[in-house]
């Protein structure tokens, strides 16, 4: 192997692992990320094995926003989420995908609740006596 | 080939560039590429990524149909009767555990240090092998108690749920496995790194949708029960 070649391979080389390590965030990104997952799983469990608010219904919406939060950490840290990466692709790809998802959950409950309330109860009864 | 186009046209073919092309090429615009050439890491990472969003797509169904049922108990046990928190607990902190030494392996195969990256690669393994453990323990505590995914909706749709995710992480394992076994093999080559790459987005991909399973599926569901 020339000389010139093995320069070209060892700049390609760096060339690889410059870009590769700006997608892999440092030690500390991993911790920052860590310890904020820790905190934000840490705490819903806490609300709910010690029922910290009264209402169950606070408590739901509480864990929930804490969870889109740590969503949001794992994204940043755990995944390397920018505006950037792929030039712009990957978070158009997510908004798209964050569209679907909040369609398909919304729209399906929203439905079959509206559905539920507008349906006769049946008594054990009549279940029963069902053909 | 170029044999029988020299017969045909001899002059032409023998004769160097004409005036006009001379003019034509000292006019022609140079273009500079300043994009990255030849490193088809990037187009894989998008095309996995699409993969990934895709998945979501299969889990927010899930999600979905879960919701719809998660009521429907059919005079059978509610999450408060079947779910224990301390073992989800613990549980969650095994597959947060696994996305961090994970991310501490790619680390190490960024600092070309093979054994290192086996080793966490392998802690990771294991954190993964911990996780399905516990989940296997799980469904074979409540299909026991008679809580098995057709005792009502309830149930088949937590089963659903619940073991699609835990087979991603199967396959997330078997995915590791079989790259603990080619990075000695062959090195670390783009290939390998490619690969690398890819398994740690799957791999904390899991971990994103356990988070929305602990919290939609068992903290919701003893909150509200």
């Amino acid at each position: 192997m020339s000389a010139h070649a093995d320069s070209e391979h060892a700049s390609d080389y760096q060339d690889a692992h410059d870009e590769a390590s700006s997608r892999h965030g440092s030690f500390k990104d991993y911790l920052i990320g860590f310890a904020l997952a820790a905190v934000l799983t840490a705490i819903p469990f806490w609300i709910v094995i010690y029922d910290v608010f009264r209402n169950p219904r606070v408590g739901a919406v509480v864990i929930l926003i804490f969870a889109f939060v740590q969503i949001v950490v794992h994204m940043v840290y755990f995944l390397h989420m920018n505006s950037k990466s792929e030039g712009g692709w990957t978070v158009l790809a997510l908004i798209f995908t964050s569209i679907l998802v909040v369609i398909t959950l919304t729209g399906s409950l929203w439905v079959m609740d509206h559905l539920d309330s507008n349906m006769m109860t049946m008594t054990p009864g009549q279940m029963r006596s069902m053909p | 080939m170029t044999a029988h186009t020299e017969t045909l046209h001899p002059g032409t073919a023998r004769s160097g560039p004409t005036t006009i092309e001379r003019e034509a090429r000292k006019e022609a615009p140079v273009f500079y590429d300043t994009d990255e050439h030849g490193h088809a890491e990037g187009s894989t990472m998008l095309g996995f990524w699409l993969y990934l969003m895709s998945d979501s797509l299969i889990f927010a169904v899930l999600f979905a149909t879960y919701g719809v049922l998660s009521r429907r108990y059919a005079a059978g046990p509610s999450p408060a009767d079947l779910f224990e928190l301390p073992l989800i607990a613990l549980n969650t902190a095994l597959l947060l555990f696994s996305s961090i030494t994970y991310g501490v392996a790619m680390l190490e195969v960024e600092k070309r240090r093979m054994g290192l990256t086996l080793f966490w690669l392998g802690v990771t393994g294991l954190f993964g092998l911990g996780f399905l453990g516990i989940e296997l323990y799980e469904f074979h505590h409540l299909i026991e108690e008679g809580a098995g995914p057709w005792r009502s909706g309830f149930l088949s749709a937590f089963f659903a749920l619940v073991g699609t995710h835990g087979l991603h992480v199967t396959f997330g394992i078997i995915w590791l496995v079989t790259l603990m076994f080619q990075l000695p093999m062959h090195g670390f080559i783009p290939d390998n790194h490619r690969r690398l790459m890819c398994l740690g987005m799957f791999w904390h991909f899991l971990d994103v949708i356990w988070i929305g399973v602990f919290t939609f599926v068992y903290l919701m569901g003893v909150l509200l029960a």
